[in-house]
């Protein structure tokens, strides 16, 4: 795998973060704060015009700046960056996959996770606590142990833990749980949480600071397309034209696709994600349920964070349904009978592009001069910083980046779909 | 919650039953791999007014054409799925 590249050259004037700027802010009533990024308003063209200021797009637009040159970029949001799902998600990063271009990806983005904060000169809160996941029949051991096996003959780490290390690691877990006992777990000790916020707020000002407009407020109505070639975006704020557009908008994607008159091989739907309250330290790993749809690891703050699986059904709307939030509750209590009375602070909803394979799209389109990054399903958070380098450069070179190739929008129609848990075309099931 | 209006059982939680996609007409035998690739993986996904399959598992075990719409979750109706034609395939 190609080593992860240095770190670009600023174009700001801003002095960078530092140890010595907190000190002197804490001395001057933190007054000496500029904004973290330009307030841009947008221009009539641009080389290249980004739809979607999430995780992904601002990715994008920093890597085209600091690895590809390309400065004359335009990331657009329709609100302001960060509310969608880069700041909704439950901010796991993993590689523990189990196609071996997807580990090659996914294990790809880790090792940028592992130098990002160096990079943008931002504090993300990388923290490679462990993932941790639990089975609890013989056949999903030899699952996992084949998936671990499989991980470490491309260089990843995994380890196949006995009942005892997870009692050890984990003494919360109920073991002989007398419908589902645990027989062990699988343990990626790189993997870990990001701070979210964090992410979307870092890429933002690294980008800006190498000349990328972020242009905040400026919903896109139309995609101008003739010959077969996109233009650029009609938005609220006026027409801009691109020589590229790249849709970085997961969740909905196949609204701005009809925009250009495609069809994509994707549902959306709705994933919710929970906090409870402040607790102490108790969980220092992010843990995974083999018998139901769980997770869960501890922020900072002392809030669990935990999630389960979609709803199931099409939805745009922000919010999930009761029936899930009984069963990814109901898990959580047989998995850790400790977590029964505490609490729970907040529930929200993220929509999903759900593609038909359950991997995502990093791909040229039928249209000349549209690129798309989307269908992350619920996997999109851990995927930010490869999905934003492959991402520039099939922009910048106009071919797929090797690491990303996998993940074109024509696998469909060859039949060379990428399904993680063979489990069909069914979104739903993914 | 959603509560769907079955015509055989009357207005029931949705976790009676299976959700099975968008409701789409398979193309006869001698379409062409385009039509089938169309059928199997393309998807309008609007953004409202969304027609689909329901399997009522844990009722009449019938099969059900829900018109639903994707942002409210409001249901217009629920059919059997013998009752109306499937759509073509986006």
């Amino acid at each position: 795998m190609p080593a992860p590249p240095p770190a670009p050259r600023r174009r700001s004037t801003a002095p960078p973060y530092s140890l010595w700027r907190l000190l002197r802010e804490g001395l001057r009533a933190q007054a000496g704060w500029p904004r973290a990024w330009r307030a841009a308003a947008p221009r009539e063209r641009y080389q290249v015009v980004i739809v979607g200021g999430g995780g992904h797009g601002l990715a994008t637009a920093f890597y085209l700046a600091s690895e590809y040159g390309i400065h004359d970029v335009a990331v657009i949001e329709r609100g302001p960056i960060g509310l969608g799902n880069v700041g909704r998600n439950t901010t796991i990063v993993r590689s523990n996959y189990f196609h071996p271009a997807n580990i090659r990806f996914y294990d790809y983005s880790l090792r940028l996770w592992e130098g990002l904060e160096q990079r943008l000169n931002f504090n993300t809160m990388v923290s490679q606590r462990g993932t941790l996941n639990l089975f609890h029949t013989e056949a999903q051991r030899d699952l996992f142990t084949r998936r671990a096996n499989q991980m470490r003959l491309l260089g990843v780490d995994a380890e196949v833990l006995s009942r005892e290390a997870v009692q050890a690691r984990v003494p919360l877990v109920d073991l002989d749980n007398g419908r589902f006992p645990v027989l062990g777990g699988f343990l990626q000790p790189r993997g870990g949480t990001v701070r979210h916020d964090a992410v979307a707020w870092g890429y933002a000002r690294a980008a800006s600071a190498l000349g990328v407009d972020i242009i905040e407020h400026c919903p896109v109505t139309g995609i101008r397309c003739a010959g077969g070639r996109a233009l650029g975006v009609e938005t609220a704020r006026g027409f801009i034209a691109a020589d590229t557009v790249c849709l970085a908008v997961a969740g909905h994607s196949s609204r701005l696709a009809a925009m250009a008159g495609l069809t994509l091989p994707i549902e959306t739907h709705v994933l919710q994600a929970f906090v409870t309250e402040g607790l102490k330290p108790l969980l220092d790993v992010v843990l995974t349920y083999g018998a139901g749809h769980f997770y869960v690891s501890q922020s900072d703050k002392g809030g669990l964070v935990f999630g389960g699986a979609i709803d199931g059904y099409n939805s745009y709307a922000q919010r999930g349904a009761l029936p899930m939030v009984e069963e990814v509750t109901a898990a959580a209590v047989t998995l850790l009978p400790a977590l029964a009375p505490v609490k729970v602070l907040r529930q929200w909803g993220g929509v999903m592009d759900m593609t038909m394979d359950g991997s995502p799209l990093i791909s040229p389109t039928p249209l000349a001069g549209l690129v798309l990054n989307g269908g992350w399903c619920y996997g999109g958070f851990k995927a930010i910083p490869a999905g934003g380098l492959t991402t520039a450069h099939l922009i910048a070179t106009g071919t797929p980046h090797p690491l990303a190739a996998h993940l074109c929008l024509d696998r469909f129609a060859r039949g060379c779909t990428v399904d993680e848990r063979g489990a069909g075309p069914y979104p739903y099931a993914h | 919650m959603l509560r769907i209006p079955c015509p055989w059982c009357g207005l029931r939680d949705e976790v009676e039953f299976r959700y099975r996609g968008a409701m789409l007409a398979r193309p006869a035998a001698a379409a062409g791999i385009e039509a089938f690739t169309r059928f199997v993986y393309a998807r309008a996904n609007p953004a409202g007014w969304h027609t689909e399959w329901w399997l009522h598992v844990a009722g009449c075990r019938r099969l059900l054409i829900v018109r639903r719409h994707t942002l409210t979750h409001a249901i217009e109706s629920a059919r059997d799925a013998l009752d109306a034609p499937a759509e073509p395939a986006p």
